[in-house]
């Protein structure tokens, strides 16, 4: 019996369903990942203009910038996914969220790393008590539970749902740990940094910036597939296609 | 309805009373946390002054920290907390009053003996009012928040590491503004919109927190 047509997008709610459309996915995504970043770095390291106040060391920003837009979309992301897995108790759903964190935190890393190499040359420290620094090292700590949780768990349907409240509980609390350290930030008069303050950043700047922050978008959808597609084989071990799936890859090797 | 409520809250303080030993772990914990300072960073007063209210309140929140495990352990082991869940009254409403227990049973010992570590830490009268204002308003969302963490690690092997894991940064908020507030109070700006935050922040958890928690908990069990 074919499933009628508008239903064809909830057709890959099931893994066994969305495993060859993830596989045929992301390698599309990958490339498009590594065309835009060279495009990105090229744009970035030869053609943006030197900076008037801050010279060369500012280029880190093609990096810092994306990953640190990415670290926190992907919590929102993941959130989200854990909602629709609470909702609609798809097991999917809360497999994509599984999938995201690492990448989300590996983002959230570069974030940190880049901002600290930046800040030795351009404020003197690696490490400033800063609103922004702070609340992007608390989303970090949030990644490192999520993950710490879903894999202490090895029931996979009670791993699946805690993670999904505490990704819920964590996301509550995003936009206040970002608005109370900003409040406490204003009475300690820290240093207060806002890229977008920049006097009328250069076109080709902000161009080689989205075109990298494309590119964070594609290898974050390409990387969670993959690790999608592992997660399903792991929880889907027991059934038929799966054993065909890995038979077909065995002969192949 | 409301006797369940009431029922869980006299057993679970009873319990806490027949266990008085456990509540003054906690409490020799946050005390000895606080002194450990003076020693780390050197005994000079106007020093030990300015970082009172975050000492204080750091140690506060390891002391809750510590004691979020009992919440709910001993009640998984010897089955009562399934007995509970399968029972057919509203499962937040027996949460609430395992949580109240708690906040009773720990947080309330803690804000009593706050002055008197304030005056080891010659600490202003005024600021001491204001920090156990600070106390008493942001400490029930530590109960809440912490008792959801607790559900979710209930039973799980190394649980007591991952609990500080997913809740320390939950708690970074309540500290800033916690500690924020006598700060504001002593540089004159007034610490009402910092108190006031804590108690929007309380009344936040009360309302959320217990579902997530009643959830938490039907997932530890199943």
């Amino acid at each position: 019996m074919e499933t009628p047509q508008r239903f064809s997008l909830f057709r890959y709610a099931a893994p066994h369903m969305f495993y060859p459309l993830a596989g045929k996915m992301a390698p599309w995504f990958l490339a498009i990942a590594g065309v835009l970043t060279l495009i990105g770095l090229y744009l970035g390291f030869f053609v943006a203009p030197t900076d008037a106040v801050q010279g060369e060391v500012y280029r880190v920003i093609f990096i810092h910038v994306p990953a640190a837009w990415m670290s926190m979309f992907v919590y929102l992301v993941m959130a989200f996914w854990s909602a629709v897995g609470v909702v609609f108790n798809t097991r999917l759903s809360a497999m994509m969220a599984q999938a995201l964190a690492p990448t989300g935190a590996m983002f959230c890393f570069v974030a940190l790393w880049t901002g600290a190499l930046w800040g030795r040359p351009t404020w003197g420290a690696y490490w400033v008590w800063d609103a922004r620094l702070t609340s992007q090292l608390l989303l970090l700590f949030l990644y490192f539970g999520f993950i710490a949780l879903t894999r202490a768990i090895e029931d996979p349907r009670r791993a699946d749902r805690a993670g999904a409240i505490l990704s819920l509980v964590g996301a509550l609390n995003v936009p206040v740990i970002y608005f109370s350290v900003k409040w406490w930030n204003t009475l300690h008069q820290g240093a207060s940094v806002s890229l977008t303050k920049a006097p009328s950043m250069a076109t080709t700047m902000l161009w080689s910036m989205l075109v990298m922050a494309l590119a964070a978008w594609a290898y974050t959808i390409a990387v969670t597939l993959w690790r999608v597609r592992s997660l399903i084989l792991e929880r889907e071990r027991h059934t038929e296609w799966v054993g065909e799936v890995l038979d077909a890859a065995g002969e192949r090797a | 309805m409301l006797s369940v409520f009431f029922e869980v809250l006299r057993r679970d303080l009873l319990l806490a009373w027949r266990n008085r030993a456990d509540v003054m772990v906690t409490l020799a914990f946050f005390t000895i946390v606080a002194c450990l300072f003076p020693f780390g960073v050197g005994a000079e007063p106007n020093l030990l002054r300015t970082i009172a209210p975050g000492v204080l309140w750091v140690a506060a929140l390891l002391a809750t920290l510590l004691s979020l495990h009992r919440l709910f352990a001993q009640d998984h082991t010897d089955g009562v907390l399934e007995q509970l869940l399968l029972s057919p009254e509203p499962a937040v409403l027996w949460v609430l009053a395992k949580v109240l227990a708690h906040w009773l049973t720990t947080a309330v010992p803690l804000i009593a003996a706050a002055p008197l570590l304030a005056l080891l830490f010659d600490m202003e009268q005024s600021a001491t009012g204001v920090l156990i204002l600070s106390l008493a308003l942001g400490t029930p969302i530590l109960s809440l928040l912490g008792a959801v963490g607790a559900a979710l690690t209930l039973g799980l092997r190394g649980g007591g590491m991952l609990l500080a894991l997913l809740v320390l940064p939950l708690f970074v908020p309540i500290l800033i503004f916690g500690a924020g507030a006598v700060d504001a109070h002593l540089s004159g700006t007034g610490a009402a919109a910092h108190l006031l935050l804590l108690g929007g922040g309380s009344l936040a958890a009360l309302a959320l927190a217990p579902w997530a928690c009643a959830a938490a908990l039907r997932i530890a069990v199943e």
